[in-house]
């Protein structure tokens, strides 16, 4: 059997987690891989709760929040933008390719942006092969 | 100490939506071997009355301590089930939800994949209430007044519907007349009342209503607060005429010599730099227009100051700003219509006689800049007139949206014309006709009696460049007649282009203000389209009208007296729930960095110099958790959202 990759996507309530309930009601197809948290802003994301979905078997983590300008809170996705940026430098030091985090701006209206962002992941993750943290592979380097 | 973590868990059919991808026993089967699951069941629908009062059964039965129900999102139903929980006694925030059909079985092919990913949503949702605490919902008293932003007819409709129900309004305009695009209509479709008749007796009920503080000319600058609290700061632009003394005889208007393009009559006439948009205005007191005014511009003049009797020109006037408080706002603001020089092709700009909507509009009107009498630029009357439909709307390269009311007022224009000009010839050209409301069809079949020309066809170009003896002096329609499949030219007198509705230019900013979202198309998003269309995802914010997205006259007076319902119920209940789940500093770990205070977007946390730690006000935390995330110190518990529980949703999914 080919590698299915296990890929946590962290939805803003607002915008991104309600685009992803209309690639549901629009009865978009998207790639079972992708398993949705929902936080009330992508500003409640810590760096942390990324570290943790790789540790627990995660090859891949999407965080999807509103679009620039857009944020419900005003200016969290800001914030995540920079804490995002600070965490990849930190991921590759750790030998995790930047691929595996992916930041993405998905609004409420965007079921269909939803479904090509999980899809492509899906792909993208599959290709890239398994982060096999457990088996010993990743990140002892 | 804490009893024994007892969670039982249902698992939804949703008729086929779920059950018919999800193998949902085989989930139920799954989740009884969670850690800590006591029971787990499936059911048709679990929303039904049957399906919450199992859970309200289980929750004294089996003492359950713990919820979940895995069905549809949140957004649905989430509300629905914690009630159920709260009447059995068991606090709301001891109940999670997993997303299995919208996330999972509505988007999933393979049944088998589909199973899988439920089984990991009902994991994660499982591990997860584990973990959640019971959490108090606070109650805070509304202050019983309202502000409307937008005097249109949406929201003069609002103001006076709360105002009539004894509640104070604050009603803010921007121009310096309330009355909005309705004013500038001649005549209304499908009954052809007269839009003044109708709208006039509004305005003034407007203006002396005990009730509504009018404060036209002005403009919201700062909006704060929360549900039930707002405060807002309202710019009062000077008008350097006292609105107390003057007496709105308008003399200052008669003797100004200065002129300026009419903005109420769409640039078809002038005003005067002293002036008020039309002769009905609510307030009837006029401005000075400082880009006009020459008395600004080089210092000399003063007429209007030396003819005022009531010497009520004031030079010297400041803007003013007034603080409010209310409890709910509803937000009218409207629509911009579209500029139609952005599709050269038709030739606005170019050619004198091709006009807007609006300005055929002003045209028709009998106060308007030729008092009704329809006539091409030089005065003369067109003997045949072509109507486009959907300019701008519909259109891939502008708005996807269909606008709603051009097919209308395009049938109400020809039924104008021929009235008018009886032996004119009026031709239609449309891509569908959309006649949807109460009396429009019947509109429709009148019109096509009326000696009106449908045409099925999109125009392709506006020209004057003549082929025949007959397109002389003529502006050419061409486009193709879909129905015949055949190009045709048709030349005549003058063309209308029925321009989309589009969102203000300043949409963007007056969302931002009020914390409102956008839809795709850029107006104002609604909280639900079908359930909740006129209240937003900002508690106590409502919108109402065009501002929400195209719409006729009698959709937007339903619309804004839904809202005022709306902000009624809230006055009349008195208080409002205030969410519970919010961020909460502990004093002890604290080390008074103050990184958070600078990060909350609501300057909600504050900084205790006595104690040397930051605080956390509850009213004003609008718990989007960024300063959870920012606390060095691990200080700030984000409720409900703990990484505690986040944390072991991440564990839960990936099983």
């Amino acid at each position: 059997m080919s590698f299915e990759p296990k890929i946590v996507a962290f939805l803003c309530n607002w915008c991104a987690y309600r685009g992803a309930d209309l690639a549901g009601t629009s009865r978009m197809k998207c790639a079972p891989n992708v398993r949705p948290i929902r936080v009330m802003c992508s500003g409640r994301v810590e760096p942390d709760f990324v570290l943790k979905a790789f540790e627990a078997g995660a090859d891949g983590v999407l965080i999807l929040g509103c679009h620039p300008g857009d944020c419900h809170y005003l200016e969290g996705n800001y914030k995540t933008m920079r804490r995002i940026a600070l965490l990849k430098n930190m991921l590759s030091q750790l030998g995790i390719e930047d691929e595996r985090l992916r930041l993405e701006w998905v609004s409420a209206s965007e079921g269909g942006r939803f479904a090509s962002i999980t899809n492509e992941m899906t792909g993208q993750i599959r290709k890239l092969g398994s982060f096999s943290h457990r088996n010993g592979e990743g990140s002892n380097g | 100490m804490e009893d024994e973590i007892r969670i039982g868990v249902y698992i939804c059919h949703c008729g086929s939506n779920i059950a018919g991808t999800v193998d949902t026993s085989e989930v139920t089967e799954f989740a009884q071997g969670l850690p800590s699951v006591v029971m787990s069941k499936d059911y048709m629908y679990m929303c039904s009355d049957p399906g919450q009062n199992m859970i309200k059964q289980d929750i004294k039965q089996l003492r359950l301590n713990r919820v979940v129900v895995a069905s549809c999102s949140p957004t649905l139903h989430e509300h629905t089930f914690q009630q159920a929980c709260q009447d059995a006694g068991l606090n709301p925030y001891l109940f999670e939800m997993a997303n299995i059909r919208e996330h999972c079985s509505w988007i999933t092919e393979d049944p088998k994949l589909a199973t899988e990913k439920a089984k990991a949503l009902v994991s994660a949702a499982v591990r997860r209430v584990y973990y959640q605490e019971p959490l108090e919902v606070r109650e805070v008293p509304v202050t019983p007044s309202v502000l409307v932003v937008g005097g249109g007819i949406a929201g003069i409709q609002a103001a006076l519907e709360i105002a009539n129900a004894g509640h104070k309004v604050y009603l803010v305009e921007r121009e310096p007349s309330i009355g909005g695009h309705m004013a500038q209509f001649d005549k209304t479709f499908p009954t052809l009342d007269c839009a003044s008749c109708i709208f006039t007796p509004l305005l003034s009920a407007v203006g002396q209503h005990p009730n509504i503080e009018l404060m036209t000319y002005s403009e919201v600058e700062e909006f704060s607060g929360y549900i039930g609290n707002f405060k807002a700061k309202i710019r009062k632009k000077a008008r350097y005429v006292d609105e107390d003394k003057c007496n709105g005889c308008m003399v200052c208007v008669e003797k100004c010599p200065w002129k300026a393009v009419s903005e109420f009559d769409e640039g078809l006439t002038q005003r005067k730099a002293i002036y008020t948009p039309f002769a009905q205005a609510v307030p009837n007191v006029p401005v000075i227009d400082t880009e006009h005014c020459v008395y600004f511009l080089k210092g000399t003049c003063r007429a209007c100051e030396r003819f005022c009797g009531p010497k009520a020109i004031d030079f010297e006037q400041q803007d003013k700003e007034v603080e409010v408080e209310i409890g709910s706002v509803i937000v009218t603001t409207g629509y911009d219509s579209f500029d139609p020089s952005a599709i050269t092709n038709y030739g606005y700009g170019c050619y004198d006689n091709v006009i807007t909507a609006l300005q055929f509009e002003r045209m028709c009107n009998a106060s308007g800049p030729t008092m009704g009498k329809i006539q091409l630029r030089d005065g003369s009357e067109p003997r045949s007139v072509a109507i486009i439909h959907c300019v701008g709307s519909r259109d891939k390269n502008y708005h996807e949206y269909c606008s709603r009311v051009c097919c209308m007022y395009s049938l109400k224009y020809s039924h104008l014309i021929k009235e008018k000009i009886e032996d004119a010839e009026v031709y239609q050209f449309y891509i569908d006709m959309r006649c949807f409301g109460k009396g429009y069809e019947e509109f429709y079949e009148r019109l096509s009696n009326e000696g009106v020309t449908f045409i099925r066809g999109k125009v392709g170009k506006v020209t004057n460049r003549a082929l025949t003896d007959g397109e002389k002096g003529k502006l050419v329609v061409v486009a193709e007649d879909s129905l015949m499949s055949a190009l045709i030219r048709v030349p005549v007198d003058m063309v209308i282009l029925s321009t989309a509705l589009e969102p203000r230019s300043d949409a963007e900013a007056v969302a931002r203000l009020f914390n409102i979202s956008r839809s795709a198309d850029g107006f104002f998003l609604e909280r639900h389209p079908k359930l909740d269309p006129v209240a937003t995802t900002t508690g106590g914010t409502f919108i109402a009208g065009c501002a929400q997205g195209p719409k006729d006259i009698p959709d937007t007076v339903a619309q804004a007296s839904a809202a005022a319902a709306r902000t009624l119920a809230m006055i009349s209940k008195g208080k409002v729930e205030i969410e519970a789940a919010i961020a909460v500093i502990n004093e002890d770990l604290c080390s008074g960095c103050k990184i958070c205070n600078l990060l909350c977007p609501y300057s909600a946390i504050s900084f205790d110099e006595e104690k040397r730690v930051s605080r956390v006000n509850e009213a004003l935390c609008k718990a989007c958790g960024t300063c959870v995330v920012a606390c060095p110190s691990a200080a700030i518990t984000g409720r409900h959202f703990t990484t505690e529980q986040i944390m072991a949703e991440i564990e839960g999914i990936l099983v």
